[in-house]
C-alpha cells in the first residue's frame, strides 16, 4: 500500500489585512486576511520550509524523489527543485524535478510522487499577486505545503489513496502571458459553468472508482482559482464542506497550487482513523482525489500545526506588501546593489550554502562555515540558537530596512553572526531563541542568493 | 620569540599628511602626489634621492604603478601594499624594515585613499567573487555590538556607556577644531551628540569616522644616517602587526569586549620598546577609532585603563587634550576623518608635529618630559582584525 506518510505546510509570517486596501486602491480587498511573503521569501524558500516541516512529520526517511510544483519559479530554464533538494541534503541519485508554470501542476507532482518508487516527496508552492484592489489580490495567499509518498514497507501510511478522477478540459478562464506579475480572468459566470461541470463529473468518477456513496465522506474539501466555482461544486455535490477549508481561505488566502497540499495537511492534521476525505481541485478541468486515513495516523505529530501557523503572524502595512511585490516599486537603497553569486564559488560550497552544514574540530567546536582539515561534518539547519548580541542596522543594503543581526550561539556548539528575518527592530532581546530559515538575501544579474537567516522562535527566550 | 624588532635602527626623517576631506577636485593621484612631493619638502631631499616606495592603499588602485605613474618614478621599485584600514601603517612597516635591512638606504611610505568617487555615502567594500554566504551588514553595525555587550559585562546601564562614547566623539570633535586638516572642525557638545538618531544599533553618525579623500607619507632613513638630513628625527621603537584567525566571529567564548588582535600588538610593541607602564610611558597616543565603543576598547586593551574603567575615565577626561594622556589629539578618525590607506601614516605625521613641538599651538599637548608617542591603527571588525602598533620616539637609546 502506498500513501501519505507525512506531511507538513507553510504559511509566512506576515499577514495583510484586506480591509486596508480599499482606502489605497479606490476598491477590492475583503474582509479577513491574507499571508504574505516576505521580501526575501520566494516560491522555492517556501517549498523548503514546507518540505522541511513535512520530513521533521514523518521521520528520517532515504528520499528518491522530489516533485515541485510552483507557478512563480524563481527561475526558468533550469530547475528549481535541485536547490530544495540541496537543502533537504538528499541523495545525489535522488531525482528533482520541476512541474512549474500552472496551478494544476500540483497534481500532477503528486501523481508522480504517489506513481514513483520508493519513497518521493511532493511539494507546491505559490506566490498569489494580484492586481491591487482587484480580486484575485484579495482572493489568494502565499504559502506552500508538502506531502511525502512512500509504501508501507518503508514507513507507516497515514492516509491511502483510493481513487483519483481527473477531467481535462480546454476553456480559457484565466490567463497570463511569460513576464507578467499578474493574471486576468475572462467573464467569471463562464468559468463558474464549466468548472462546476468538470468538479461534478470528476466527483462522480472517484467515487465510482473508490466504490462509495457521498453519505460516506468525512471531510470534502474544495478548491480552486475560482471562487464561485468552488461554492458550485460544494453546492451542487450534496456534501457539506469540511469547516477548515472556508476557514483558511479567510485566514490565509487560497494559496494557488500549494492550497491542495495545504488543506490536505490542515484535515490530516485532525483526522482520526478511518476517514475518507475528498479532495477536489478546480484547475483547467477538475482532480478529485479519494483518501482513507489508516490506523497509523493518531499516532503520527504535525511538526508544526497550520492551525497554530494561522494563529501566529504578524500583520503588514499594505503599502509595504506592494513595495515587497514590486508592485509599488520604492527607491532602492542607495548603497552599492549586492554583486551576483559565483556560480563556480556557490558550486564548490553547496553543503554549507544550501545545507548549513558547518564542520565539528578536533576538539568538540563547531565551525561555521566548515574548517578545512576538520574531520566531521556537522548539520546545522535544525539547530536551535540563542541571540547573543544584536544590532539594528540602518545603513546596510537591504531591500526592507531596517537589517536585524544577530550574533546567535546554538545549543550544542557553534556561533553565527547572522541576519535575523520574520521581525520587527523593536521586539529583539538578548536570549531570545531563534531557529534557522533558508531565504534568498538578494537577486543580482538574474542569479538569487540562497542562503540561512535567524527567525524568533517566539515567547521563548533564555534565562 | 623569533620577533625581534628593529628598535632604534630606523629614523623617520620627514612627514607630510594632505587635507583630509571631500576632494572633489582631487583623485588618487593628486593625493598621492602632494603626500609624496610633502614628504620629500619635510626632509629636503628630492624624488632621485627616494630608493624604493610602499604605497598603502586599501582600495583606490593597485600595483606600483598606482605612485610610479603620477609621480613619474622610473625604473624605482615600487610596492602597492594592502591590509585593510591599517594599508598605510603597513606601508610604514615595510618601509623601515626595508632600510633596517640595509636594502635601502632611503626608502618612502605613502598612504592614500580616494573615497568619495563611489557614489555612496561611507566606505563600501570592493565586491570579491564569492559564494554570498559572506555577512552584509555594515562596520558600523559589527562594531556597534560592542556596547550592549561592555554595558553587560560590567554591570552598567547602556546610558552610561552612551555617555562615554559621546565623550570621546566630543573630545576628537574638540581636537579636530583646532586641526586645519581634518575634515570636521566643528564642535559637538556631549548634549548634541546625545540628540542624534541612531543608524546602527546604539551609534549614531556622529560616532563613527568621517569618510574622507586624503594622503599621508613619510621619509625613512636609516637611524645612523638620520643626522645627514635632520636633528629632530624620529626613530622607530617598535613596529608591530598581529592578525587573528577570524575565529572570534564565530567562537562562542568572544564576548565583544576587547579585541585580542590589538592586546597581542600592544604585548609586542612594549616588549621591543621595554615598556611596562603604557598608561605612563607615552606623551600621546594616536588610536584607531573608526567607531566611538573602538577606543574605549582600545583604552582597556592598549593598558591605558584597567579592564571596566575605561568608560568612566573617558567622562572623567583622562585622554583629553589636557588631560592624563592625550589620545588622538589631532582629531582622529572621527573629526580628522578616514582615507583608509592614509589613516596609519596621518597617526603618526601627530607624533611627527607633537613630538618635535610642531603641532599648532591651540593643539600642542604638555610632553611632561615624555618622549614618545604610540600609534595603534586597525583593520576588520571585532572578532577577526588585523591590529598595527608603533612607537616613535625622538631620544635614541
Amino acid at each position: 500500500v502506498r500513501g501519505i506518510t507525512g506531511c507538513g505546510g507553510y504559511l509566512p509570517y506576515r499577514r495583510l489585512d484586506l480591509e486596508e486596501v480599499g482606502a489605497v486602491a479606490g476598491g477590492g480587498g475583503r474582509r479577513g486576511q491574507r499571508a504574505v511573503a516576505s521580501f526575501d521569501e520566494d516560491a522555492t524558500t517556501m517549498a523548503v520550509e514546507a518540505a522541511r516541516v513535512a520530513l521533521r512529520s514523518a521521520g528520517p526517511v532515504e528520499l528518491r524523489s522530489l516533485w515541485y510544483t510552483t507557478v512563480a519559479p524563481p527561475y526558468q530554464d533550469r530547475t528549481n527543485a535541485n536547490g530544495i533538494h540541496a537543502v533537504l541534503r538528499m541523495a545525489r541519485t535522488a531525482a528533482a524535478y520541476d512541474v512549474v508554470g500552472s496551478v494544476r501542476s500540483g497534481f500532477a507532482s503528486l501523481r508522480s510522487a504517489l506513481t514513483s518508487t520508493g519513497p518521493a516527496l511532493a511539494v507546491s508552492s505559490d506566490l498569489r499577486v494580484g492586481w491591487p484592489g482587484g480580486p484575485d489580490e484579495a482572493y489568494f495567499g502565499d504559502g506552500a505545503g508538502a506531502l511525502i509518498l512512500a509504501d508501507e514497507s518503508d514507513m507507516p501510511v497515514i492516509a491511502e489513496i483510493v481513487a483519483w478522477q481527473s477531467v481535462s478540459d480546454e476553456f480559457l478562464d484565466r490567463w497570463r502571458p511569460p513576464g507578467e506579475a499578474c493574471s486576468k480572468v475572462w467573464e467569471e459566470r463562464f468559468g463558474e459553468a464549466r468548472y462546476a461541470d468538470a468538479g461534478i463529473e470528476a466527483l462522480e468518477g472517484a467515487m465510482k472508482q473508490a466504490g462509495i456513496d457521498a453519505g460516506r465522506i468525512d471531510r470534502f474539501l474544495v478548491t480552486g482559482t475560482h471562487g464561485r466555482a468552488v461554492k458550485a461544486v460544494g453546492s451542487r455535490s450534496g456534501v457539506s464542506l469540511d469547516p477548515v477549508v472556508g476557514d483558511l481561505a479567510q485566514r490565509s488566502g487560497v494559496t494557488g497550487c500549494a492550497h491542495p497540499y495545504i488543506l490536505l495537511t490542515a484535515v490530516l492534521e485532525q483526522a482520526a482513523p478511518d476517514e475518507l476525505i475528498v479532495l477536489v481541485g478546480l484547475a483547467d478541468g477538475a482532480e478529485v482525489i479519494v483518501l482513507h486515513t489508516t490506523a497509523a495516523v493518531s499516532g503520527w505529530r504535525p511538526a508544526r500545526p497550520l492551525a497554530a501557523q494561522l494563529d501566529g503572524g504578524a500583520p503588514i502595512s499594505y503599502g509595504r506588501y506592494l513595495a515587497w511585490r514590486g508592485v509599488l516599486p520604492i527607491e532602492p537603497p542607495r548603497r552599492p546593489e549586492p554583486a551576483r553569486v559565483s556560480a563556480s564559488a556557490a558550486g564548490r560550497s553547496t553543503d554549507w550554502k544550501f545545507g548549513l552544514v558547518g564542520s565539528r574540530a578536533g576538539d568538540g567546536g563547531v565551525n561555521m562555515p566548515p574548517a578545512i582539515g576538520d574531520p566531521e561534518h556537522q548539520p546545522m539547519a535544525d539547530a536551535m540558537g540563542t541571540v547573543k548580541t544584536f544590532t539594528v542596522d540602518r545603513l546596510s543594503y537591504t531591500p526592507s530596512p531596517p537589517m536585524v543581526f544577530a550574533v546567535v550561539d546554538f545549543d550544542g556548539g557553534g556561533r553565527m553572526p547572522v541576519e535575523l528575518t520574520d521581525v520587527d527592530a523593536g521586539e529583539v532581546g538578548v536570549g531570545d531563541r531563534v531557529e534557522m530559515v533558508f531565504r534568498r538575501l538578494s537577486t543580482a544579474d538574474g542569479i538569487h542568493n540562497y542562503f540561512w537567516k535567524a527567525r524568533p522562535v517566539r515567547g521563548r527566550r533564555a534565562s | 620569540v623569533a620577533s625581534h624588532g628593529i628598535s632604534d635602527r630606523v629614523a623617520v626623517i620627514g612627514m607630510s599628511c594632505t587635507r583630509f576631506a571631500e576632494q572633489w577636485s582631487k583623485g588618487v593621484d593628486e593625493l598621492i602626489v602632494e603626500a609624496a612631493e610633502g614628504a620629500f619638502a619635510s626632509a629636503g631631499i628630492s624624488r632621485q634621492d627616494v630608493d624604493a616606495y610602499w604605497l598603502g592603499t586599501a582600495q583606490s588602485g593597485m600595483s606600483g604603478l598606482m605612485l610610479s605613474r603620477p609621480l613619474r618614478v622610473n625604473g624605482k621599485p615600487v610596492t602597492r601594499v594592502e591590509n585593510y584600514c591599517a594599508s598605510g601603517s603597513e606601508a610604514f612597516r615595510q618601509a623601515a624594515y626595508a632600510v633596517a635591512s640595509g636594502a635601502y638606504d632611503v626608502a618612502v611610505a605613502v598612504g592614500a585613499e580616494k573615497l568619495k568617487d563611489s557614489g555612496y555615502q561611507g566606505a563600501n567594500a570592493f565586491p570579491i567573487p564569492g559564494d554570498g554566504t559572506n555577512r552584509t551588514v555594515t562596520a558600523a553595525a559589527m562594531y556597534s555590538m560592542i556596547v550592549p555587550a561592555y554595558a553587560q559585562r560590567y554591570g552598567l546601564e547602556v546610558a552610561d556607556v552612551k555617555q562615554a562614547l559621546a565623550r570621546i566623539a566630543a573630545k576628537n570633535h574638540h581636537n579636530g577644531s583646532r586641526n586645519p586638516r581634518a575634515q570636521f572642525r566643528r564642535e559637538m557638545t556631549v548634549e548634541q551628540l546625545l540628540a542624534q538618531p541612531r543608524v546602527a544599533g546604539e551609534l549614531s553618525v556622529f560616532d563613527c569616522a568621517g569618510v574622507a579623500d586624503g594622503g599621508a607619507a613619510a621619509v625613512l632613513v636609516r637611524a645612523e644616517d638620520a643626522g645627514r638630513y635632520t636633528d629632530r628625527p624620529l626613530y622607530v621603537k617598535a613596529l608591530s602587526l598581529v592578525v587573528g584567525d577570524g575565529g572570534g566571529v564565530t567562537d562562542p567564548d568572544y564576548d565583544f569586549t576587547t579585541f585580542p588582535e590589538v592586546v597581542a600588538s600592544a604585548r609586542e610593541a612594549y616588549r621591543q620598546a621595554g615598556i611596562t607602564d603604557p598608561r605612563r610611558a607615552f606623551a600621546m597616543a594616536e588610536v584607531h577609532d573608526c567607531f566611538t565603543p573602538t577606543e574605549m576598547i582600545l583604552m582597556e586593551d592598549l593598558g591605558f585603563s584597567e579592564r571596566g574603567a575605561a568608560w568612566k575615565e573617558i567622562i572623567d577626561g583622562v585622554f583629553d587634550l589636557d588631560g592624563e594622556l592625550p589620545v588622538n589629539p589631532d582629531g582622529g578618525l572621527k573629526s580628522f576623518g578616514h582615507p583608509v590607506g592614509a589613516s596609519g601614516l596621518r597617526m603618526m605625521f601627530e607624533a611627527w608635529l607633537q613630538l618635535r613641538g610642531e603641532a599648532p599651538v591651540e593643539r600642542s599637548i604638555a610632553a611632561s618630559g615624555r618622549t614618545l608617542a604610540l600609534t595603534q591603527n586597525l583593520g576588520g571588525y571585532p572578532g577577526e582584525m588585523v591590529s598595527f602598533v608603533s612607537i616613535l620616539g625622538t631620544e635614541p637609546s
